[in-house]
């Protein structure tokens, strides 16, 4: 569950955002629309405790990320939050199955590596396990970075133009998986897009 | 977890990686070479000049003196009269005093006239078998008996002066009646006789060259009544009593007689510093390779850092710490330097045996590869990482400092 309040941003002088409060419960999801420049990453990385706001708060289950220290803030991302981005990335010299496993190693110590198979299945990738990365496709890859957000069952699971990178079938297919995903593990998602495509998906819509 | 992804790195780049470590392999090869050569080389000369503090020989190099009757590895200064020799052998200042008289060889080793007190002074003393007591008896070396595979019993001819393709002495074979213990030393590389023998040999010689135009020469056939009279020897090597021989005898010497006195330690600590130069400028030459290398690893990963940043951003999303970036980066820097540090050490003593078998054949002076000098060698691993820490501290601190946010955001 993941509640905002009165959260402001500012780049600089020129670039002031002041955003409306969001809340989402477990299980439920969020789409966020808005255009460019509008402050959707901004927004998206608040949220994930990648940026600090300027004022205002973020709680994820009554834990406000905002007062962190920055190591505790890394440690509880890591735990507590999944981070899907327009476009993936990996450690480049470790396979598909390594790179979901390194998300649990790295916040729990332990490497989850029955989870991550059984989530790499369940997102049609069991044929790809000891690829590198760069081998697959777009989706493919977009698909690899759903199983390492969820590899650890986040509170929240964030993603930043997932779909805007796929072509409709896929970006179908990715949002479906989100969606269904996120029911699964009772993860609260949160969705920012300008891609029209997802309007349809998720019907808890906000726009900036 | 982060020292395996630090190693899937690096290979994920072979040619970075391999350019890194030939470049460290290189200079850790090479100062490891020399610490082993220098060290190495040291205590041989200096294991060869115990029981030795002068040597009395015909004037001429005194460094050549030294380098022929202590090393055996240069031609002979000259020949001295023995009788005058014998005089200073005497005198009360010397304890012990060995003649040494070169003439011939056999297959390169050196056939040396002496007294059987030569092996127990610089020597170990006899393995097997019976000193040399008649003329043409030999004791040899035991890395001479174990090479050419001669044993008690066995005969061979020798060949005039140094070289292996001498003149052959046909007339009179030298019989083998013992083995020398292994010293370590060059008497390990030498065939020893008494002096009589190398005399005997070379009267015989001059005599039959000489035989067409003096007809009424003496042919001695005799070889125990050899005379001693005006006969020549190659050198002495003094060990005295006191130590005020070493002060005063080369003054005395060359002031009274047409020999010198060179003392070993002063001869070869003027060699050493003549190598000095040499052995400073190779070092010099491995550590800028060492620099370089180090400027290689810090290139190969500062470059990769543009692409990287993406890569440490998002282990900073699946919450790893800024610190465990900064180790990931160290790692890797440190990988590389300690891979071409074990490469360096293993092919520097690969050098260093290379070496020792040509200096073997040739100086009589064998290295041994599998000795560790391991405060010098330590010195060198910290160098090594120090030049790894050095070279990865830019790129890991860029590492540690990443703004993930507006990384992410700019993609």
């Amino acid at each position: 569950m993941i509640v905002t309040k009165n959260l402001s941003f500012s780049y600089g002088k020129n670039a002031f955002f002041s955003f409306p409060d969001v809340a989402v419960s477990s299980g439920s999801s969020l789409l966020i629309t808005g255009g460019s420049g509008k402050g959707k990453t901004t927004l998206l990385h608040l949220l994930g405790g990648l940026l600090r706001p300027q004022e205002g708060e973020v709680f994820i289950d009554h834990t406000n990320i905002a007062s962190l220290s920055e190591k505790k803030l890394d440690h509880y991302r890591g735990q507590h939050i999944g981070l899907v981005l327009q476009q993936a990335y990996f450690v480049a010299s470790l396979n598909v199955l390594e790179n979901v496993v390194l998300a649990s190693w790295l916040t729990t110590g332990k490497k989850a590596k029955e989870k991550a198979l059984q989530l790499l299945q369940q997102l049609g990738l069991q044929d790809h396990l000891q690829k590198q990365p760069s081998q697959l496709s777009i989706g493919q890859q977009q698909r690899v970075s759903i199983a390492r957000a969820l590899i650890n069952e986040p509170k929240l699971l964030l993603a930043d133009e997932p779909t805007s990178s796929l072509d409709d079938e896929n970006a179908h297919r990715v949002a479906g998986m989100l969606a269904q995903l996120a029911k699964q593990y009772g993860t609260a998602l949160v969705i920012v897009t300008h891609d029209q495509r997802l309007k349809d998906t998720f019907l808890n819509q906000i726009s900036l | 977890m982060i020292a395996r992804i630090a190693w899937k790195n690096i290979w994920f780049k072979p040619l970075n990686t391999l350019l890194s470590i030939i470049l460290l392999t290189a200079s850790v090869a090479i100062i490891t070479l020399l610490i082993l050569l220098e060290e190495q080389f040291e205590k041989q000369f200096d294991s060869n000049i115990d029981n030795i503090d002068l040597v009395l020989g015909a004037q001429g190099s005194p460094l050549q003196l030294i380098l022929s009757a202590v090393y055996q590895v240069d031609a002979p200064t000259g020949n001295i009269d023995y009788t005058e020799a014998k005089t200073w052998m005497k005198h009360r200042f010397v304890q012990t005093a060995i003649p040494l008289a070169f003439g011939d060889n056999y297959k390169g080793f050196r056939i040396v006239g002496t007294t059987p007190n030569y092996l127990t002074v610089y020597g170990k003393g006899i393995k097997e078998g019976m000193p040399f007591s008649k003329n043409f008896d030999v004791v040899i070396g035991s890395a001479i008996a174990a090479k050419m595979n001669l044993k008690i019993g066995d005969t061979f001819f020798g060949s005039h002066g140094d070289a292996a393709e001498g003149e052959l002495h046909e007339n009179h074979a030298y019989t083998v009646t013992g083995i020398a213990a292994t010293t370590g030393k060059v008497a390990d590389n030498l065939i020893l006789c008494n002096i009589q023998s190398v005399w005997a040999m070379h009267d015989e010689e001059g005599h039959e060259h000489a035989e067409g135009e003096a007809q009424n020469h003496e042919h001695e056939h005799d070889e125990e009544a050899i005379t001693e009279d005006g006969k020549e020897i190659t050198a002495v090597l003094i060990k005295f009593r006191s130590k005020m021989g070493i002060v005063m005898w080369p003054r005395l010497i060359a002031q009274n007689t047409k020999m010198q006195a060179a003392s070993p330690a002063i001869e070869i600590n003027r060699l050493f510093s003549l190598f000095g130069i040499g052995l400073q400028a190779l070092q010099y030459l491995s550590y800028g390779i060492m620099f370089i290398s180090g400027i290689s690893i810090f290139i190969a990963l500062y470059n990769t850092l543009k692409e990287r940043k993406y890569e440490f951003a998002l282990l900073r999303v699946n919450g790893a710490s800024r610190l465990q970036l900064l180790w990931l980066v160290l790692i890797e820097s440190m990988l590389l330097c300690i891979t071409g540090f074990i490469f360096g050490t293993v092919v520097g003593r690969i050098g260093l045996s290379l070496i020792s078998g040509s200096s073997e054949s040739e100086f009589k002076m064998s290295f041994n590869p599998l000795e560790f000098v391991w405060q010098k060698e330590g010195y060198l691993f910290g160098l090594t990482i120090f030049v790894g820490i050095l070279a990865a501290v830019i790129p890991a601190v860029k590492a540690y400092s990443l703004n993930i946010s507006k990384t992410l955001a700019n993609a």
